[in-house]
C-alpha cells in the first residue's frame, strides 16, 4: 500500500480519536465502579508506596538540580543589571508555579507511567487481566483505580517536596556562587512568595496525575498480541503523558491566572 | 435440562467473521468436547461464554438466563458460578501459589484465614501439588502451572467449568492427571466444556462432541455418532489425520 501524506494524517487522526474515546470510556468505567464495594485499600497502599516513596529520590534530585541551575542562570543574567536581589523571588515563583509540579510530573510520567503501561500490558499478554475478570472481579477496580488514586494522592505531596528542595538548591547556589546571604535569600522568598504561587502549582498536580495514570492504564489495557506491543504501549504512554503535561500546563497556567485575577 | 445453551451465536473481529450461526447445548453434568482445526475459534467461543469476548449476535443462556448483552458488572455474578481454566494457567505472577488459590475465596466468601488455609491445603493435595504453596508461578513447571490454574478455577466449586486446552504441551503423566481431575469433577455433577486438540483426552472425558469448521458447528453428537458422520474430514480429525 502506498503511504501518502493524507493517508498518514488520516491514520494519525483516527488514532488520536481512538485514544480520546478510550480515555473517556476508561474514566466512565472508573466512575461507574469506583464508588461500589469492595474497595481495595491494600492495593492502594501498595501503589502509594511504589509511586510515591520509590519515586522520591528521583524527584528530589531533579528538583534540587533544577533549583540550582535556575538560581545560577538568573544570577548570572541579572548580575549585569544589578538584579541579583530578585533571584530569590524569581527562583521561588518559577519553582512553585511551574518547575516543581511540571518536572515532578514529567519524572513520574517517565518512571511510573512507563511502569504502569508495561505492567498492565504484560498482564494482558499473560492473560492475567482475563483471569481477574474470569474470577468474578474487576480489573478496573483492582488495577486501574488504585493506580489513578495513588497518582492523585502522591503527586501533590511529591511536588511539595520538590518545591522545598528546589528552593533549597537555589538558596545554596545563591549563597555559594552569587554571594547572596542565606538569611536575605530566605526572607526574600518568604516576603515575595504568596499562597497563590503555591496553590497555582499545587492545583495543577491533580490534573497532571490524571494525565499520567489514565493514558498509561489505557495503553496498557490495549495490549493484545505479544511482548512487542508492551514496548509500543509503554512508549505511547510516556509520550502521551509528557505531551499532556506540557501542553496542559499552558492552559492550566492560563486558567489559574484567570482565577487569581478573579479572586 | 440444558445448563448451557448457545443459539445462532455470531462473533466478528472487525470485518472478519469468526462464528456465524453456532448452536449447541450442554446438559447438567455433561462434558462437551469442542473440537476442530486450529484457528476455527474454539477458544473465542469458550471466552464468549463468560463474557471475555463480546457476542455480535445470537443467544447464550446459562441456567436459562440470557447473558448476551450483559454489562461487565452483571458478568461478575455469572463468573462466580463458572470456572475457567486458561490454557497457560494465567496465574498472577506477583502472587504465590497459596495467594493465587486464596484469591477467589477472599473475594467471594466470608471464610476466615484458617478455613481458607485448610481449603487450599486440601485442594493442593487433591491436585498433587503439595509443598508448592509458597512458590511463585515462575518457579513451577508448565504442567504444575496448569494444575494450579485448574485448582484456582475450582476453588469456588463452580457448577460449570470451561477448559481451554488443559493438556496442551503436557507429558503423558501430567495429561493423565488432568484427565483424572476432569473425570472426578464430572462425577460430582459439574457441567463442562473442553476445548482441545488432544483427542485421547477428549475421548476419555467427553460425553459428546461439537465439531467447529467454517465458522459454524458442522456436526455434533456422541463419539459413535461422529464416527458415523458422512463428512470424511471429521473421521480423519478423530483418527488424527491432518486435514
Amino acid at each position: 500500500m502506498i503511504t501518502t501524506p493524507s493517508s498518514t494524517f488520516k491514520d494519525w487522526a483516527e488514532e488520536q480519536l481512538y485514544f480520546l474515546g478510550g480515555i473517556v470510556y476508561l474514566i466512565r468505567d472508573c466512575l461507574r465502579e469506583g464508588f461500589h464495594r469492595p474497595f481495595y485499600w491494600g492495593l492502594l497502599a501498595d501503589q502509594i508506596y511504589l509511586v510515591g516513596v520509590r519515586s522520591m529520590p528521583l524527584v528530589l534530585i531533579t528538583a534540587g538540580s533544577t533549583g540550582m541551575v535556575m538560581a545560577l542562570q538568573y544570577g548570572l543574567g541579572l548580575e549585569k543589571f544589578g538584579g541579583k536581589p530578585y533571584v530569590p523571588r524569581l527562583v521561588a515563583s518559577t519553582i512553585l508555579r511551574e518547575m516543581g509540579p511540571v518536572f515532578t510530573s514529567l519524572m513520574l510520567a517517565a518512571r511510573v507511567g512507563a511502569g504502569i503501561a508495561s505492567e498492565i500490558g504484560s498482564m494482558m499478554v499473560t492473560q492475567q487481566i482475563d483471569a481477574i475478570r474470569a474470577l468474578g472481579t474487576s480489573p478496573i477496580k483492582r488495577i486501574v483505580i488504585p493506580r489513578i488514586l495513588a497518582c492523585l494522592i502522591v503527586l501533590p505531596i511529591l511536588a511539595a517536596f520538590a518545591n522545598l528542595v528546589g528552593n533549597i538548591g537555589g538558596m545554596l547556589i545563591g549563597a555559594y556562587e552569587l554571594n547572596i546571604d542565606f538569611q536575605f535569600y530566605y526572607q526574600r522568598v518568604i516576603e515575595t512568595s504568596n499562597i497563590m504561587d503555591y496553590l497555582a502549582g499545587f492545583g495543577k498536580t491533580f490534573f497532571f496525575a490524571l494525565f499520567i495514570a489514565v493514558p498509561s492504564c489505557f495503553y496498557g489495557l490495549q495490549v493484545k498480541n505479544g511482548t512487542q506491543e508492551v514496548g509500543i504501549a509503554t512508549r505511547k504512554a510516556v509520550v502521551a503523558s509528557s505531551l499532556l503535561i506540557l501542553v496542559g500546563d499552558f492552559f492550566l497556567s492560563k486558567v489559574f491566572w484567570i482565577i487569581e485575577k478573579w479572586l | 435440562m440444558a445448563v448451557i445453551e448457545v443459539r445462532n451465536f455470531k462473533k466478528n473481529f472487525g470485518t472478519k467473521t469468526i462464528h456465524e450461526d453456532v448452536s449447541f447445548y450442554v446438559r447438567k453434568g455433561e462434558c462437551l468436547g469442542l473440537v476442530g482445526g486450529s484457528g476455527t475459534g474454539k477458544s473465542v467461543l469458550l471466552r464468549s461464554l463468560i463474557g471475555l469476548e463480546k457476542s455480535d449476535g445470537g443467544s447464550i443462556q446459562i441456567n436459562d438466563q440470557e447473558i448476551v448483552g450483559f454489562s461487565e458488572i452483571q458478568w461478575l455474578q455469572i463468573r462466580k458460578k463458572v470456572g475457567y481454566a486458561f490454557q497457560g494457567g494465567a496465574l498472577f505472577d506477583s502472587m504465590t501459589v497459596f495467594e493465587n488459590l486464596a484469591y477467589p475465596l477472599l473475594e467471594h466468601t466470608e471464610l476466615n484465614k484458617q478455613q481458607i488455609k485448610d481449603k487450599i491445603t486440601q485442594q493442593l493435595n487433591d491436585f498433587g501439588l503439595n509443598d508448592t504453596e509458597s512458590l511463585f508461578p515462575g518457579e513451577l513447571s508448565g504442567g504444575m502451572q496448569k494444575r494450579v490454574g485448574l485448582a484456582r478455577a475450582m476453588m469456588l466449586e463452580p457448577e460449570i467449568i470451561l477448559y481451554d486446552e488443559p493438556t496442551a504441551g503436557l507429558d503423558p503423566y501430567n495429561t493423565k492427571k488432568i484427565q483424572d481431575l476432569i473425570l472426578r469433577l464430572k462425577a460430582k455433577g459439574v457441567t463442562s466444556i473442553l476445548v482441545t486438540h488432544d483427542m485421547p483426552t477428549a475421548f476419555a472425558v467427553c460425553d459428546k462432541f461439537a465439531f467447529l469448521k467454517d465458522k459454524r458447528i458442522i456436526e455434533q453428537g456422541t463419539l459413535a455418532q461422529l464416527k458415523d458422520s458422512p463428512q470424511s474430514m471429521i473421521n480423519q480429525f478423530i483418527e488424527g489425520i491432518i486435514i
